[in-house]
């Protein structure tokens, strides 16, 4: 099996200058990107090296000596290509605020209770069919500075590799029906409605664990997909 | 049109979960810990070639100090092999994963300690110049940001098949110069995302 990527696919990306989300506007390059072949530099990417991943790492509310406050949660799905095959082996990092939308970040400043019973940080790696699990609390909603009264979705941040340094994909994962959706200019920042709609999990009846743990399901689809015989004549 | 899911930033908030290892000051001391799976140190007992060390600082638009940046870089080791089944080489140094990642400190400033790559293959055969391939995630950037590093001190720079491809009045922006502090080289890489003398990126 050999992977393509091709540059169509970051079209549901956000553009870099979106000036709704005011960072952006000093942080983002102001040249045209060059555009360059892909090398066996960016064709490859860390897909070893993960064995320092432990199984108590993926749940956020057993890594203290009490459990967190706030609403259970199981968060699972699959890593996928643009083929919709599994992505297997591969690491998964989140972080995230605590239930009362505080980070342990010494940066956050937002005056809600830190928990000391949760940091917010989790990771593990994909079965061989790609799958991952989490277990945490939901995340609450918190302000930012970003215009009056700005205040962002719950969210959960993810960071996932793919089978290459073109698969890498960070991103952040939404709660379904967030009333917060239509002011979020980093939600917006993503145009194409459809693809908005990919970053926000389902919820999930099926795996929700009675009298214990709602479940959200959230599939990540990672840039790559097989060459066509087309593909392969142009390399 | 694509289905993959879309990018969205990396906050300001990733260090305590991403690089709580790494040089970033903002770490507060009582969080769950856990065995490093990359840092800024990519130096292995195995690795054979020279070690070095990066360093350098981001910069914003107005020249200022980016200290909530994350860069990860990816690179081949001293024979110029990659830790990746599409490398059909073999590796002498197995352990060596040629992974890195590094958070920006209070002065936007970021460091790795690694082994200098040797020379990859490029298109059509062509042997690339060693380099480091660069991604850079951050508060205010909605996707990474891509870009190279190329070592002052190395001639094949002139016919690299991706730097030749950048305009000449850009391609030092992508060329990390050597110093010695003592017995080590310490190549100094800036990177400056928007403004005067802006790094060149790369659309891949």
């Amino acid at each position: 099996m050999t992977l393509v990527f091709p540059r169509e696919s970051l079209s549901v990306f956000p553009k870099h200058l979106t000036p709704d989300y005011r960072s952006t506007v000093k942080r983002t390059p102001s040249k045209p990107l060059i555009i360059v072949p892909q090398t066996l530099s960016e064709l490859t990417g860390p897909v070893y090296g993960h064995d320092a991943v432990q199984e108590g790492d993926a749940d956020l509310t057993k890594q203290h000596k009490g459990e967190p406050l706030g609403e259970r949660i199981i968060v699972h799905g699959h890593v996928l290509d643009e083929d919709k095959r599994p992505v297997p082996d591969t690491l998964v990092e989140i972080w995230q605020a605590n239930a009362c939308g505080r980070y342990v970040h010494n940066v956050d400043q937002h005056p809600a209770p830190l928990d000391p019973n949760f940091t917010g940080a989790g990771r593990t790696v994909t079965d061989s069919k790609g799958y991952y699990r989490f277990i945490t609390v939901k995340p609450g909603a918190y302000p930012w500075g970003n215009h009056h009264n700005a205040w962002r979705p719950n969210h959960i941040h993810f960071s996932v590799f793919g089978h290459s340094f073109l698969s890498r994909l960070v991103t952040q994962m939404y709660f379904p029906g967030d009333c917060l959706f239509p002011f979020d200019p980093i939600f917006n920042s993503v145009t194409d409605e459809k693809a908005r709609q990919r970053m926000i999990s389902k919820f999930d009846l099926e795996n929700t664990i009675p009298d214990w743990a709602l479940c959200f399901r959230f599939d990540i689809v990672l840039r790559g997909r097989e060459a066509t015989p087309q593909d392969t004549d142009k390399h | 049109m694509s289905e993959i899911t879309p990018s969205q930033t990396v906050g300001p908030f990733f260090a305590y979960g991403l690089a709580p290892h790494s040089r970033c000051d903002w770490k507060p001391s009582d969080v769950y810990d856990w065995k490093e799976t990359a840092g800024a140190n990519l130096v292995t007992p195995d690795a054979s070639g020279t070690k070095i060390r990066i360093e350098g600082q981001v910069l914003d638009g107005d020249g200022l100090p980016i200290n909530d940046a994350m860069l990860e870089i990816w690179q081949a080791d001293a024979q110029g092999r990659y830790a990746h089944p599409r490398d059909s080489g073999t590796r002498p140094n197995t352990k060596f994963m040629g992974f890195g990642r590094s958070a920006t400190d209070k002065s936007g400033t970021y460091s790795f300690d690694t082994i200098k790559p040797g020379s990859v293959p490029g298109p059509n055969g062509k042997a690339q110049a060693p380099h480091i391939v660069f991604c850079i995630f951050s508060r205010g950037m909605l996707r990474q940001i891509h870009t190279r590093l190329y070592f002052s001190d190395e001639a094949a720079n002139a016919s690299d098949p991706i730097l030749t491809l950048v305009p000449a009045d850009r391609r030092g922006t992508l060329v990390a110069h050597k110093e010695m502090r003592g017995e080590l080289p310490v190549y100094r890489f800036d990177i400056r995302v928007q403004g005067e003398n802006e790094t060149v990126f790369f659309d891949i």
